[in-house]
């Protein structure tokens, strides 16, 4: 039989601070980055804290820093971050630690509603529903949006909000352009003045880390950037 | 921690565009002090543009056309990209003022020896 192949994991142990500790995992063929923390949970250590609950990329809850990369560890392989048998597992980045891989997401959902990411109604439960054309050029520019699963990966990986705590991020600025973009939206005027404001669209740098890290493919950049222009042609629609 | 989430070719076009501003601002009172010769020293003016024709400084002048160009040009592309409507390829942009960027401070270099 052919020996057992191991490799060293370094996790997170503390809260805000704490340290690496190292434990062995042995390797299997097929095996995601939350198979071994489950595994080093359930026969290594029981009192190592993480998140998680659908396993197959749905709910957004799983993620984490691997190798100093925000990941969903639901569906990264090991065999894709394994670097000469070892890798480092930390919380989410820009949030704070509950206790060793669970940060506590509270400060990034808040953000959602300070960028007025919640729908304003235009019509009661009593109207007809209004048609969408699903070609219309403003549904498209949604469809993107509405896949985020609010993992936060987006919000770990950029480094406008290590920099300034009050910036909304990019998934909250996303949801905003997502529900600006909605013809049944009746308060356009208030995500616009959510989204200008100190902790606004405009602290973005065009890092690109959001777009490049996002589990779906999806790019923030480009949803921050509509709001840029929608604030500017905004702010020289009112002057005049 | 690691910080890996800082390897792709925008994060890199933002740190180039920082480090490039930075590297100008200091350059432009450095400038502007040394054209003041002119007005009150004419002397001193004739002695640095002597000395500006040394290998070595016109070696940082490539470099500085290099981070003017670079800066200019990663402007440009942060301007259309915050004004115009979204066009992909933003990553082909920006390696294409870099490129565009060394191939000018290249001919720049080329005409001064």
């Amino acid at each position: 039989m052919p020996k057992e192949q191991q490799m060293s994991v370094s996790v997170w142990r503390g809260g805000a601070t704490g340290a690496f500790q190292s434990f062995d995992v042995k390797m299997e063929d097929n095996q995601t980055v939350l198979d071994v923390v489950a595994w080093i949970q359930q026969y290594a250590d029981p009192t190592l804290s993480y998140r998680y609950a659908c396993r197959v990329g749905m709910c957004g809850s799983c993620a984490m820093m691997v190798n100093g990369v925000p990941r969903w560890t639901c569906r990264t392989h090991v065999n894709k971050v394994l670097k000469d048998g070892h890798m480092e597992i930390g919380p989410l980045r820009n949030l704070p630690v509950i206790k060793d891989l669970a940060t506590d997401m509270d400060p990034f959902f808040d953000k959602w509603i300070a960028a007025e990411g919640l729908h304003h109604p235009t019509q009661t439960r009593d109207d007809p529903i209004e048609t969408i054309d699903p070609a219309n050029a403003a549904r498209v520019e949604i469809n993107a949006g509405i896949e985020c699963i609010n993992c936060s990966v987006c919000y770990a990986a950029c480094d406008t909000v290590a920099g300034n705590p009050d910036y909304l991020g990019p998934a909250a600025l996303q949801r905003a352009w997502s529900v600006y973009n909605d013809s049944k939206d009746a308060n356009k005027q208030a995500i616009l003045d959510a989204v200008s404001g100190v902790g606004g669209c405009h602290n973005c740098h065009s890092q690109g880390s959001c777009a490049v890290h996002c589990p779906n493919d999806l790019n923030p950049m480009n949803a921050i950037a509509g709001l840029k222009r929608e604030t500017a042609r905004n702010f020289f629609k009112r002057r005049t | 921690m690691r910080h890996g989430h800082r390897t792709h070719t925008l994060w890199i076009a933002y740190l180039l565009h920082r480090i490039s501003g930075v590297a100008l601002a200091l350059f432009l009172p450095a400038h502007f002090w040394v054209l003041s010769y002119a007005l009150n020293a004419p002397q001193k003016l004739d002695g640095f543009l002597h000395w500006a024709e040394t290998p070595i400084v016109k070696l940082a002048e490539f470099g500085l056309v290099f981070l003017l160009s670079v800066h200019m040009l990663g402007g440009l592309r942060l301007m259309a990209l915050e004004f115009l409507p979204w066009t992909s390829g933003q990553k082909t942009a920006a390696a294409s003022a870099v490129a565009a960027s060394t191939f000018l401070a290249g001919i720049f270099l080329l005409r001064a020896i």
